[in-house]
């Protein structure tokens, strides 16, 4: 079993036109930096992209909106992205918002074989407008819909030749459920290990999920917003 | 009328109020702007527990200069450190802790509350959306919702309604209101006003609120 590619241009060799693909990350942080800039070097178009962000005005998903690639954005929210802003109210870009714990649990159901569930999120609000709803115990829940990918782009701080993945901090975010529910699982990972070295209680995504997996390069890992406090 | 003054004040005024309902033990969730000050003001002796919807338990402050790290962030994006018994998850693990009930305190800011305990936080009608983000599981999961938010819009205008003309973020979600002026309840009978800030009585609250408040018979000054 090889699952190991080159590089991300190889990685997503058979991504074509009008694909559906999962992106990790929460704002900038845990992103598949390789594998979006391998997607904008693919000129592919027509994207359906699900990802809790957008990215940012000139990095992450907001290279792929600025180039135009993006059909649909699939998220929870978008504040920081003026283009997207712009080309959502140009009729450009096709916005969905999903309150986030439904879109993490969308996607969870996504990859296990759970085709809908009952949430209290959103009843009463506009995101249960034509919604089947139904009542337990007293209280009434929403109906929603498992998500699936044709790709699922994550990122990991480790990961081993079989694709066993060990997620770092809070870069872990949506990136284990986005494995499990992408048809196809491209994993770009910091360190690349021979298989045995992870520790296998400390495993967070198992192998099973994963299609490829290769190792980044260049990571810029840039920080959104810099806080910090004086040294005492 | 006496109106508490500064932003800043009115700040601090209205998110030291909200850190005297913390208790020992307490699992927490500040949402974004605002509510992030309440964790400045968490009283002495006692472990309140910070929750961060990207993954997070137990956060520690902001991280000092030149140790930032960029896979270490909070909910707001802004990068934080870790401290002794925090622990990380995904997504999804975190909002089931959300969602089901484990969360001790939400507190959030709002654009409008109304007096059945509707709040609307996420949109603004012909504005664009940024979305709602995790609001909605927030207010439909956690054991208790307490609002932190300026009694009226900067044209003071008022902010508590009889009835919320934005779209709504839940239904009957909110327990507590408070602000620069006042502390409120969400009860079954109604919005009872409980305390009013120093310097001000129960009428200058109610002239800046649209929705009918009853007075708590044991109305007292706000944190004392």
């Amino acid at each position: 079993m090889n699952k190991v590619v080159a590089n991300a241009d190889e990685a997503v060799r058979d991504i074509s036109d009008g694909a559906s693909i999962m992106v990790g990350g929460f704002g900038l942080c845990g992103i598949p930096e390789n594998l979006i800039r391998a997607l904008v070097r693919k000129g592919v178009k027509n994207l359906t992209t699900m990802s809790n962000n957008a990215g940012v005005d000139g990095f992450g998903i907001g290279l792929l909106l600025a180039a135009g690639q993006i059909r649909k954005h699939v998220g929870t929210y978008v504040g920081e992205n003026k283009l997207l802003e712009q080309m959502v109210l140009q009729g450009k870009v096709e916005l969905d918002l999903v309150p986030q714990g439904t879109f993490s649990e969308r996607i969870r159901a996504g990859g296990a074989g759970i085709p809908a569930f009952f949430t209290p999120t959103g009843v009463g609000t506009m995101v249960a407008e034509n919604k089947e709803t139904r009542e337990f115990d007293g209280r009434t829940y929403v109906m929603e819909h498992a998500l699936k990918a044709d790709f699922a782009l994550v990122k990991a701080w480790k990961g081993d030749k079989w694709g066993n993945l060990v997620y770092r901090k809070t870069a872990r975010n949506f990136n284990p459920m986005m494995a499990t529910a992408g048809k196809v699982t491209i994993a770009e990972v910091e360190h690349l290990v021979d298989v045995g070295e992870l520790e296998a209680d400390l495993i967070h995504t198992p192998s099973v999920y994963v299609n490829r997996i290769f190792q980044g390069e260049s990571y810029e890992k840039r920080i959104e917003k810099r806080t910090t406090r004086k040294a005492s | 009328m006496n109106k508490p003054g500064k932003d800043v004040d009115k700040r601090e005024r209205i998110v030291k109020r909200i850190a005297q309902e913390l208790r020992d033990g307490f699992y927490v969730n500040l949402g974004i702007g605002m509510p992030t000050l309440v964790a400045n003001y968490v009283p002495p002796g006692i472990d309140v527990i910070l929750q961060s919807e990207n993954g997070m338990l137990g956060i520690g402050p902001f991280p000092v200069e030149g140790q930032e790290d960029c896979d270490l962030i909070n909910a707001g994006k802004e990068t934080v450190s870790e401290m002794a018994g925090t622990a990380y998850f995904s997504s999804a693990d975190s909002f089931a802790m959300i969602r089901g009930g484990h969360i001790d305190l939400s507190v959030l800011g709002a654009m409008e509350v109304d007096e059945k305990g509707n709040l609307a936080n996420w949109m603004i009608p012909g504005k664009m959306v940024k979305g709602m983000g995790g609001a909605m599981d927030l207010v439909a999961g956690a054991r208790r919702v307490i609002i932190a938010m300026e009694h009226t819009t900067k044209d003071l205008q008022p902010k508590i309604l009889k009835k919320c003309t934005l779209p709504l973020t839940g239904v009957k979600v909110v327990n507590t209101i408070v602000t620069e002026m006042a502390v409120m309840q969400v009860t079954p009978t109604g919005l009872v006003l409980e305390e009013v800030a120093p310097g001000l009585n129960a009428d200058d609250v109610q002239r800046l609120t649209e929705a009918r408040l009853i007075l708590s018979p044991d109305l007292k000054t706000m944190g004392s």
